[in-house]
């Protein structure tokens, strides 16, 4: 009787500890969530990315299969955001030289998603300010918002009427695919050049 | 009698100019700018603002010669997405310091008369509610920089900050 009381009691501890440990589980992957507040759903990290078709600085037409061999790193954003998008340009100019001949390995992609003012002109000069491997990419709207979409990317315009003007919101995130074109890790924008160096590093290296 | 009535005046505005200048309101320090890439319209400035005084105070209106407006600008992250507002005015509460850095705050310039250029200096008016109008240099460094050009966050990780923490082992 004794005993059966205390085996109950133990079980009913460990079911409390499994509860528990539950619980935190799924606290730490929500605060994980939380934190990055980008993090790709289990189970479908394969979404990101995809076939896209969009013009480049010299006015050609590319597709995503003309960067197969080489890992893309790829950030959407405009030319006339003078915080955030510079922030990131500047991370990947940063990281591009820290890397060395490694860098040979990735492609870096700058996507306008404000395709009406950033022509494939103003595209060249905005990403040769940060380093010349940065490919600027415009195209039509539709093929901007198909990009974006297979991206997980979404922006939108916000009117700024009292100087005549609209900035785009749009996710601030930079995604590394790998020379297959296959999702690997997307980082956010704050990374830093130092530590987004790294963690390419660590992923060029492999192939 | 005129003219002495016109001294009188234009000397009652430049004292209280002065008074204006030298009280120990908002104080302004660290001015810097971004160079701007290519043929980007759109530049931003960042500044401390540090109100050591008893009252609050507020930044109403910034301007410059080289933008045709200038606007105080707030960087917003909403899961990921960034979104720019503007966030004027700016209330710099009693005893406390707002540093503009990047996705933070950050002086917007829009319609630039032409690039700014790395190593040059932006000149900057800010007008506070009570400390009256400032007038700071502020010095352009790399298109994307971090903080003040030759300073220890200028181009480095935004992690950093100004504590000098990348110095470490
Ligand atoms: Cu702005």
């Amino acid at each position: 009787m004794r005993k059966r009381r205390s085996r109950l009691q133990t079980s009913r501890r460990l079911l409390w500890i499994a509860a528990g440990a539950i619980i935190v589980v799924a606290l730490v992957a929500g605060l994980e969530r939380w934190i990055s507040g980008i993090g790709p759903q289990p189970g479908a990290a394969q979404a990101i990315g995809g076939p896209f078709s969009l013009i480049d600085q010299e006015g050609r037409r590319v597709t995503d299969r003309e960067f197969r061999g080489k890992w893309m790193l790829v950030y959407f954003g405009y030319t006339r955001c003078p915080d955030a998008c510079p922030t990131t340009l500047n991370e990947v100019a940063g990281a591009l030289e820290k890397l060395g001949p490694l860098a040979d390995r990735l492609q870096p992609l700058f996507i306008t998603v404000d395709p009406a003012r950033d022509t494939a002109a103003e595209l060249t000069s905005y990403t040769k300010a940060f380093d010349t491997r940065i490919l600027g990419l415009t195209g039509s709207p539709a093929e901007i918002a198909q990009a974006a979409t297979a991206y997980r990317i979404t922006f939108a315009r916000h009117e700024m009427p009292q100087v005549s003007d609209y900035a785009m919101d749009h996710t601030s995130v930079l995604t590394l695919l790998d020379a297959s074109g296959r999702f690997v890790i997307r980082f956010g924008d704050q990374i830093g050049q130092d530590r987004l160096a790294e963690k390419l590093r660590a992923f060029l290296e492999k192939g | 009698m005129l003219r002495t009535l016109i001294a009188a005046i234009l000397l009652t505005m430049t004292a209280g100019l002065a008074v204006a200048q030298q009280t120990d309101g908002v104080r302004v320090s660290d001015p810097w700018a971004r160079a701007t890439p290519g043929r980007a319209p759109n530049g931003a400035a960042y500044l401390t603002l540090v109100n050591p005084g008893v009252g609050a105070d507020r930044l109403v209106a910034v301007s410059t010669p080289a933008a045709e407006k200038a606007e105080i600008h707030e960087v917003i992250m909403e899961k990921g997405v960034m979104q720019m507002r503007p966030a004027g005015p700016l209330t710099i509460d009693a005893g406390k310091t707002v540093v503009l850095k990047p996705g933070g705050y950050h002086l917007m310039l829009m319609g630039l008369k032409q690039p700014l250029k790395a190593g040059d200096t932006l000149p900057l008016t800010l007008t506070f509610e009570k400390a009256g109008v400032r007038q700071v240099a502020a010095p352009i460094g790399a298109a994307g920089a971090m903080g003040p050009a030759g300073g220890p966050t200028a181009g480095a990780d935004p992690h950093a900050g100004h504590d000098m923490s990348q110095h470490k082992p």
